[in-house]
Order: structure tokens, then C-alpha cells, then sequence
């Protein structure tokens, strides 16, 4: 573009167009769908924390899984059977572990798009005026420790792992149980959303300048690269997969769903 | 086939003005462009309005159309309903010098805050060596047009003028990832991206990506990669422990 020339008589005043957008589509659709779809996964993860039928040979409910302690009724899906929190504790197991994959899906690059459009409306869509007066983004106490995200990634390796062995333990258990290729298809899903991650994304070599020097890893970033490229819908994929591999599970916990190959 | 068109856009100087209407002849294969020139040739021969290439290169006719950010060269009147009314305004983050015409000179002092490649001093020209895999990377971001529409439409500033001294858009933002993921410069641009330009006031809303009309992915290629290096920088312990440790290369 040109530049202005010192003599173009810039005034310092923007156009005084008083509405808050002029768009004329329905901006309004797609916050407002993300909206209900995030509150409905807290909703439902409040209860999958209260309820407590997360169990039933051999399927454990993704949201109750790793099984840590004795009190809760899962032996059949304890990792080698191992229960390092022993005995004592008997809260609801999805306190336990729900902090790690919730961490991470809140500080998630995507996650934190689509929450600050349609809960904080900043903005609710482009070219739409926000109702804040003020505006300091991530670089300030609390957004800041958005930075945190490396952290929960690796952890959600870990979970992505756990969701994956808990599917696998269940297919080899009972290979005709319906319940036994949803928990496969959530953790492939999982597994997709998880390294998708943009700090994974980095820590493959996106921090690399030179990735000549380095081929394995550039490999593996262009792996990754293409999996970010498809990050938000993998988002949504992954969680209404996993919430309703939970609820299925707990379904039939529940007696609710039960046929031969439930 | 040609029919009426109806239009507003928006007429004054400085800060005043108001929107203005006009019926006015469209044709087939027409652009928004076009019909802002048809006008100027036949009703408003005073209408101020910046373009230059007519092919979606040059970035001058960035305007808002229907209040969206768009080069009036490359937005087909086909993409409206015949009897839709067509809001035209210059862009809202620039002030107005007349009508459509902004004055875009922020853009031209944040590119100068930037400082240029700097390539290490004992490297002489002709000495560089590159593989294609280490600027390719880079290469997606020198598609950039100049259009400046990724800064217009960024809530940081489109919505608070205020932020304007301390934050350099997703523009300049993306020029400082260019050259810090360029594998001869040395210059430290990851400290100054978060405390110079403000890197941390961007909330990944994408909507820079959403307008670029070049389809750069601003947004997933350099402001999130870019903050992915101030973290290594400035907030992770175990990076700076293990660049400590460990004498890193990149
Ligand atoms: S992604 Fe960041 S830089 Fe781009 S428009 Fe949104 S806030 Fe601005
Ligand atoms: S990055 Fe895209 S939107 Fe921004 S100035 Fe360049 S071409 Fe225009
Ligand atoms: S999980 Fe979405 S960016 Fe890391
Ligand atoms: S006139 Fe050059 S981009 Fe539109």
C-alpha cells in the first residue's frame, strides 16, 4: 500500500459510526451454539463427578479412569492392578483426575477462543463491538497463567494413555461389547485432539529454526502440524466422545442399557 | 444483465460524516469497486476512495462492506441478493482522512518499531546457506499483501484505541515470528514481542486469520508459535533449567 504522505491532512478521528456492528448475517449463530455446547460438557461433568455407577466389568466411565483408590468399585480396570491412593479416600473418583483433562481443555488454544467469544463476548464475532471497556488480554493475573498449557499437555499424554489402555483392557475382555468400541473410537478421538496440541505442536520442533538439522523431529511436527490443522473440530469430536462414552458406561452400570452386546 | 443496486456508504471528513444514499446500476461480473466508481463517475465525483491494482495485490482498497473487512476489488456483487442494501464504510480502527479513505500511518510506525533481519555478524552476504524445509515455514507469512485488514479488525485495538501504543497488531506481530523463525537472524525478539508489541494482549480469537484475504493462518502459524517461544522465554522453569543445563542449539 501507499503510504500516507506528510502533507495528506490526517485528522485523528476515526468514523463516528454508532452501531455497534454493521454485519447483517447471523454473527450471533455460531457463539451462541458454542455456548450451549460448553455449558452442556460442564453440566454433564458435574454430575459424571456425582455419580457414582462409573464402574461395570470390564468398561470404567472415562471420566472416573485411572481407578486410584480401593473405595471405589473397580477392580477389574485398575492399571496392573495398582491403587496408589489406597483405601481412605472416598470422594467421588472423577475429583481425583478431572482437574488434569479439565486443565487442559480451558487453557487449549481453541478452548480459550471459543470461551472468550461466547461466554466474554471478546469479541462474540468479528467486526462486533465488545462490551468491555477495557481491555488487557492474556497479559495480565489471572489470563497470564494461560501459559501453563505445556504443563497440562503432558499430563493429558498420560490420560490419553490411561483412556487408551482402559479400551484396549475392555477389548480384549469382551471384543463383541458395543461398550468396548466406543471407549476405542473415544480414545482415538482423544489421542487426535491430544497431539493436535499447539505446545506439542512446539515442543515437536516449532521452537526449531533449523529444521534441516533436525529431520525425526521435523517429521514429527509436520505429523503434528497436520493434526493441528484440524484441532477445533477434533475439540468438539473428543468432547461429546467423551461424554458419551461416559454416560454409555454408566448406563449400563445402571442397568439401563443392557442387551447381550451392550 | 443489469440491475439497481442499493447502497450506502459512508460520506465525510475527519471523524464526521454519515452514511449516504445512492441507487446505482450494477452489471454482471461487477465488483464492489466497480460500483464505488460508477458512482464517483456519475453521482458523488467527490467520493475519496484508495485502490490501485484492481487484482487483489496491492492492498489499497481495504474497506468494510456490510461490516466486514474486504478489498472492494475482489468482493463480487454477485455474493448479494439484488435487493439487499450494501453498506459501504472505510475501516473503523484507522481514522478517516475522507469518506473510504483511511489514514493507515499506525501500520507504517509499528512496521518501524521492528527491527530488520539481523543476521549474525560473521556470516557475509552471499554466504547464507538455507534448506528449503527452514524458510518454508516463513515463506506463508511473505504472502502478505499489506491490506492491513488483520489489524482493522482486531478487537484489541479496533475496539480500544488505548491499546494502539502498546500492541502491534497481528500484522507486525507475525512479521516479528517471520524473522524470529528465520534461521539466520540473532537478533532477541521473543522478549520484545510479549514487552514492546504486546503479544500478550492477543486472545487467539482468530478473527485476523478469518479476513486476511491472502488466507494466511496468522493466528495457528505465528501468533500461537510465537507465543509458544515467550513461554520457553519468559514463563517455563524447566526451559530455562534445561537451557541452563544443556547448551542449547535451535
Ligand atoms: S487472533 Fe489475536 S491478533 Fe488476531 S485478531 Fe484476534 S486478538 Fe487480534
Ligand atoms: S496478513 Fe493478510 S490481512 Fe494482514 S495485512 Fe497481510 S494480507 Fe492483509
Ligand atoms: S490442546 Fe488445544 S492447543 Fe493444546
Ligand atoms: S485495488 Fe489492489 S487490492 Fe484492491
Amino acid at each position: 500500500m501507499t503510504q500516507t504522505t506528510p502533507e495528506a491532512p490526517a485528522r485523528r478521528q476515526r468514523a463516528q459510526v454508532k452501531v455497534r456492528t454493521l454485519r447483517t448475517d447471523r454473527w450471533w449463530l455460531v457463539p451462541l451454539v458454542t455456548f450451549l455446547g460448553l455449558s452442556s460438557f460442564l453440566v454433564y461433568g458435574v454430575w459424571a463427578i456425582i455419580d457414582t455407577s462409573n464402574f461395570v466389568e470390564p468398561y470404567i466411565a472415562p471420566f472416573a479412569s485411572p481407578c486410584l483408590s480401593t473405595s471405589e468399585v473397580c477392580d477389574g480396570a485398575r492399571l496392573f492392578g495398582w491403587a496408589p491412593i489406597g483405601d481412605w479416600y472416598a470422594l467421588p473418583p472423577g475429583l481425583l483426575i478431572l482437574g488434569l483433562p479439565g486443565g487442559f481443555r480451558l487453557t487449549c488454544y481453541y478452548y480459550r477462543k471459543s470461551y472468550y467469544r461466547s461466554f466474554w463476548l471478546s469479541p462474540a464475532a468479528c467486526a462486533v463491538q465488545e462490551p468491555h471497556g477495557k481491555y488487557t488480554g492474556e497479559t495480565r493475573f489471572p489470563l497470564i497463567i494461560q501459559n501453563i498449557h505445556r504443563y497440562f499437555f503432558y499430563f493429558a499424554v498420560v490420560i490419553g494413555a490411561i483412556l487408551t489402555y482402559d479400551a484396549v483392557l475392555a477389548l480384549v475382555h469382551k471384543p463383541l461389547g458395543l461398550g468396548s468400541w466406543i471407549l476405542l473410537v473415544n480414545a482415538v478421538l482423544i489421542l487426535g485432539y491430544t497431539f493436535g496440541c499447539h505446545s506439542c505442536r512446539h515442543i515437536t520442533a516449532g521452537r526449531l529454526n533449523h529444521f534441516s538439522r533436525h529431520p525425526l523431529r521435523y517429521r514429527a511436527w509436520t505429523f503434528v502440524s497436520k493434526l493441528n490443522a484440524k484441532h477445533q473440530p477434533l475439540a468438539w469430536a473428543s468432547m461429546f466422545s467423551v461424554m458419551g462414552a461416559d454416560l454409555y458406561v454408566r448406563l449400563v452400570a445402571k442397568g439401563i442399557i443392557a442387551f447381550p452386546y451392550a | 444483465m443489469s440491475y439497481k443496486a442499493k447502497f450506502k456508504v459512508w460520506r465525510g471528513e475527519g471523524g464526521e460524516g454519515r452514511l449516504e444514499d445512492f441507487t446505482v446500476e450494477v452489471n454482471e461480473g461487477e465488483v464492489v469497486l466497480d460500483i464505488i466508481h460508477r458512482l464517483q463517475a456519475t453521482q458523488a465525483p467527490d467520493l475519496a476512495v484508495r485502490w490501485n491494482c484492481k487484482a487483489g495485490k496491492c492492498g489499497s482498497c481495504s474497506m468494510e462492506i456490510n461490516g466486514k473487512p474486504r478489498l472492494g476489488c475482489m468482493t463480487r456483487m454477485s455474493t448479494f441478493e439484488e435487493d439487499e442494501t450494501i453498506t459501504v464504510t472505510p475501516m473503523r480502527t484507522f481514522p478517516v482522512i475522507k469518506d473510504l479513505v483511511t489514514d493507515v500511518s499506525y501500520n507504517y510506525q509499528k512496521a518501524r518499531e521492528v527491527p530488520s533481519f539481523t543476521p549474525p555478524a560473521d556470516v557475509r552476504p552471499g554466504e547464507f546457506r538455507m534448506k528449503q524445509v527452514d524458510v518454508e515455514r516463513s515463506q506463508e507469512f511473505r504472502k502478505c499483501i499489506e491490506c492491513f485488514m488483520c489489524n482493522n479488525i482486531c478487537h484489541v485495538i479496533r475496539d480500544h484505541e488505548e491499546n494502539k501504543p502498546a500492541f502491534s497488531g497481528p500484522r507486525f506481530l507475525m512479521r516479528i515470528a517471520e524473522l524470529d523463525m528465520h534461521p539466520y537472524d540473532v537478533a532477541d525478539r521473543q522478549e520484545t514481542a510479549q514487552e514492546e508489541h504486546g503479544l500478550g494482549y492477543c486472545n487467539i480469537t482468530k478473527c485476523c486469520t478469518e479476513v486476511c484475504p491472502e488466507h494466511i493462518k496468522i493466528t495457528d502459524n505465528a501468533l500461537i508459535p510465537m507465543k509458544e517461544r515467550v513461554v520457553d522465554r519468559k514463563y517455563d522453569p524447566l526451559v530455562w533449567l534445561g537451557n541452563k543445563i544443556f547448551k542449547r542449539t535451535s
